[in-house]
């Protein structure tokens, strides 16, 4: 398809890039960074160190503040995403851009459509996208509606559209956060097949065992600054978490003793009616006890929503019974759960886990308004709240200005630590964590972790849903694995079952017996 | 009651069916093409009222029927284009700024007949022409069906063509890929180097020339003139029929039917004595009732 060119001059170049942003402050300074045909080279750093930024103005979605941009050694200017793309930049974002709706091949094509008589030419353009996708196995045909595809298929979708429009250099942001293992196994194989076509990859990841398995290159930006460039089988993962986040960082935890007290939650044969005869979630059965961390794995789709949903009191409960503490929470309001020690830190923490717009301080109370120590004479109490705030914004690590800011301001990683910081001050006894690290940096997710770990230890109990297999295995004490909304493993201990044999349960290969499973739900005697 | 169950099965009942349901055909195919695009025109209602108007004056200052049709699509297009300018360039809330020029629409319609009629009710002062019914040579001809079906408006067999088109123009063309695109996610196009905003401005103005026609018809083809407000809703129960349809054009077209034939059935039931208060009530009763019905279903299959 391509054929593999010089390579004494970088296919791109990025000299002296910098973005100052009108608060004045630096998402990118000074960048230097090269990418050599035919390479896999990937851009690690915390989040909001300045990788997406980079990669904007890479794809031209932003124009750097000063420096430039140089494709095989001719200075370029992108204004658009469309002035990068005839450059022959192509780039997949974490959040897909895709139609729905539309079928596989018209949104490969989409703004790029093969005409006949004023008509869209469908027939060449299903001709032509066959071509693409020959190399990726996109087993659904081609007229089916992107919107019915898996997680995997969309992405492959969208890599076949870049090269649909020509991409040479592809960017690849956080392609491997939503997909399985084995689907993550397939697009490295996809990946290496064309970089030995001669396409330059960039790639974007948290995930180091991942970046060291596939990259030739590894640059690694730290507060906007690229800090070096590596070849990467020169450096090893733990070299490369240093350089990230200042530190070393090891990523064995030891979670130390706990004490396993009462059963908190206490799920029973629990039942979730979805379309037809089909159960979303169907016979669930489970205890969390006092100091224990119980992870749920599993692909995504496969109940895990709506199990936590209905724990939650966000969803009826179509069968069988949730007890919290004791208490039944059939017909009982949230703030009922809450006050039998409930918390939840809902995997959507923009839409579900706070008031955006709102200030850090006003989000820090949303749960504690019913706390006397914030109220003068039977008011709210501004300077409370605000000594109140400040405190959790200290202890809690939450950068920031000042606890007025607007939520919405922060990073990531801020923003979690905001619901971190109010959820785990409730006095809570069980805690509800849905991907409590999704999308933040390796320093927030560590301090999140020892939290989680803490109230633990202090006789908590924790249910963790997680998409991340590290997250799962480093924090549970037990995982239960779900597949179509029941509980395929339940894995008694972590430590002796390979990531490997883990995902053959989260796909449906391989099951439990029941009386394996059984032993998810604890009895007393 | 045997008698009303003898009209509804009439060629003639079927005939004012189709011939009521004109309007509310233009009008959903307007609200569908914006809708699609993700900016719903709920300013179709104001944009068939003025067009009406316009329509009238059109043909009256114009001399023939076709100028005042020119003039009504026109002035459909302008109409939608102040809310484009409004929404897209702006930035204003579209249901706020529809609202708005829906009111406007009553107003402004009332004070340009004021000026040109120096009557605030009706256009009767003006010379305006009405579109011309055809009879389909064949069609006419086969009993039953050819009362159904032949002699209507120029502008009823113009409506069904629209739907045809813009089935097509979804399905077919860059513009209606982009359309849909645009109303699904916009970024997805913004990213392919199409100008969302670009998009749904054509897709207003489209709904605005096919809310002109709508409003044409009003004014040149059900009755002969302009009457204050003589749009009297059609435009917002097109709203509903668009939904009822999923935004599909065969759904919403069955949709709109439907509610032409509330229509036309108060219009039947006015002749048995029943008091014209409550008859006039139907379609707009039936519309709750139908949105009623659609979104308890919506709700049973959002559950699932």
């Amino acid at each position: 398809m391509i054929k593999k060119g010089n390579s004494t001059v970088p296919i791109l170049e990025a000299r002296n890039i910098s973005k100052v942003y009108g608060n004045g402050v630096y998402a990118n300074k000074n960048i230097c960074f090269s990418l050599n045909e035919g390479e896999i080279h990937a851009l690690v750093g915390e989040n909001g160190a300045g990788k997406s930024t980079l990669m904007k103005i890479l794809f031209g979605m932003e124009k750097p503040s000063t420096g430039e941009i140089l494709i095989k050694g001719n200075p370029v200017v992108f204004s658009s995403p469309q002035d990068a793309m005839k450059y022959e930049v192509g780039m997949v974002h974490q959040h897909f851009k895709l139609v729905d709706p539309l079928s596989i091949t018209e949104n490969v094509v989409l703004g790029y459509e093969p005409m006949k008589n004023g008509l869209i030419d469908r027939k060449t353009a299903e001709e032509k996208v066959k071509e693409i996708t020959k190399i990726f196995d996109i087993r659904e045909d081609l007229s089916t509606p992107v919107g019915k595809l898996p997680v995997g298929t969309k992405q492959k979708v969208e890599i076949v559209k870049a090269l649909y429009r020509g991409a040479k250099i592809l960017i690849l942001d956080e392609p491997t956060a939503v997909l399985t293992p084995q689907e993550t196994v397939e697009l490295f194989e996809k990946l290496i097949q064309l970089k030995n076509e001669g396409l330059t990859v960039v790639f974007i990841s948290h995930k180091l065992r991942e970046v060291k398995q596939i990259t030739d290159r590894i640059s690694v930006i730290r507060r906007g600054e690229l800090i070096e460039t590596f070849f990467t089988k020169d450096v090893t993962e733990q070299e490369i978490s240093a350089k990230m986040v200042g530190t070393t960082y090891t990523s064995a935890l030891d979670k130390g003793e706990s004490k396993l007290t009462e059963v908190v939650l206490d799920v029973k044969n629990i039942t979730s009616k979805g379309l037809g005869d089909i159960s979303v979630v169907n016979n669930m059965s489970f205890t969390v006890r006092g100091g224990q961390i119980i992870g749920i794995a599993g692909v995504e789709g496969n109940g895990q929503n709506e199990l936590i949903e209905m724990i939650t009191g966000l969803r009826p409960i179509d069968g069988g019974s949730v007890k919290i503490n004791g208490m039944d929470t059939a017909g009982k309001s949230i703030i009922q759960l809450r006050n039998a020690g409930l918390s939840y830190i809902p995997s959507d923490r923009i839409d579900r886990g706070l008031a955006i717009s709102m200030t850090i301080e006003d989000n820090m109370i949303a749960t504690k308004l019913d706390q006397k120590s914030l109220y003068t004479n039977g008011l709210l109490s501004r300077s409370k709240i605000r000594s109140m705030s400040e405190k959790l914004v200290k202890e809690y690590l939450v950068r920031c200005n000042s606890v007025e800011a607007e939520v919405g301001m922060l990073s990531g990683g801020n923003m979690q630590k905001v619901v971190v910081a109010r959820e785990f001050t409730q006095g809570a006894t069980l805690i509800i964590a849905e991907q409590p690290t999704r999308g933040i940096d390796v320093g927030a997710a560590k301090f999140i972790y020892e939290e989680l770990i803490k109230l633990r230890n202090q006789g908590c109990a924790v249910l963790l849903v997680s998409a991340d297999l590290e997250e799962l295995y480093k924090l549970s004490d037990h995982i239960l694995v779900m597949y179509n909304g029941e509980i395929s493993a339940y894995i008694k201990n972590p430590s002796e079952v390979s990531e490997t044999e883990l995902g053959t349960y989260m796909l449906g290969v391989k099951k439990q017996s029941a009386e394996e499973i059984k032993g998810a739900y604890y009895e007393k005697e | 009651m045997e008698q009303i169950v003898s009209i509804i099965f009439s060629a003639d009942f079927i005939f004012s069916v189709i011939r009521l349901s004109t309007p509310i055909l233009f009008a959903t195919m307007a609200v569908l093409i914006s809708d699609r695009a993700g900016v719903t025109n709920i300013a179709v209602e104001g944009t068939m009222l003025f067009a009406a108007l316009m329509g009238v004056i059109g043909s009256a200052y114009g001399g023939n029927v076709w100028t005042g049709l020119l003039v009504a699509v026109l002035s459909g297009i302008l109409f939608s284009g102040i809310i484009a300018f409004f929404h897209l360039k702006l930035e204003t809330d579209i249901v706020l700024t529809g609202i708005a020029l829906n009111l406007m629409a009553s107003g402004l319609t009332i004070f340009i007949l004021y000026l040109l009629t120096g009557d605030k009710g009706v256009s009767t002062g003006l010379n305006s022409k009405t579109v011309p019914n055809i009879h389909i040579p064949v069609l006419r001809s086969i009993p039953v069906l050819g009362e159904m079906l032949s002699g209507h408006s120029v502008l009823t067999y113009l409506a069904f063509v629209v739907i045809a088109i813009i089935t097509v123009f979804l399905k077919k063309t860059r513009l209606g890929t982009y359309i849909r695109a645009a109303g699904e996610n916009a970024e997805a196009i913004d990213t392919a180097g199409i100008s969302v905003k670009v998009v749904r401005l054509k897709a207003l103005l489209i709904s605005g020339a096919i809310a002109g026609l709508g409003g044409a018809f009003m004014s040149m083809s059900y009755v002969s003139m302009f009457t204050k407000d003589m749009v009297a809703g059609r435009g917002f129960i097109a709203l509903a029929a668009e939904a009822m349809g999923h935004g599909n054009p065969i759904l919403s077209t069955l949709s709109a039917l439907f509610f032409g034939a509330a229509d036309a059935l108060s219009n039947n039931l006015q002749l048995f004595n029943f008091p014209s208060e409550l008859t006039r009530l139907m379609p707009y009763a039936l519309t709750i009732i139908a949105l009623t019905f659609y979104a308890a279903r919506a709700k049973k299959q959002l559950k699932k």
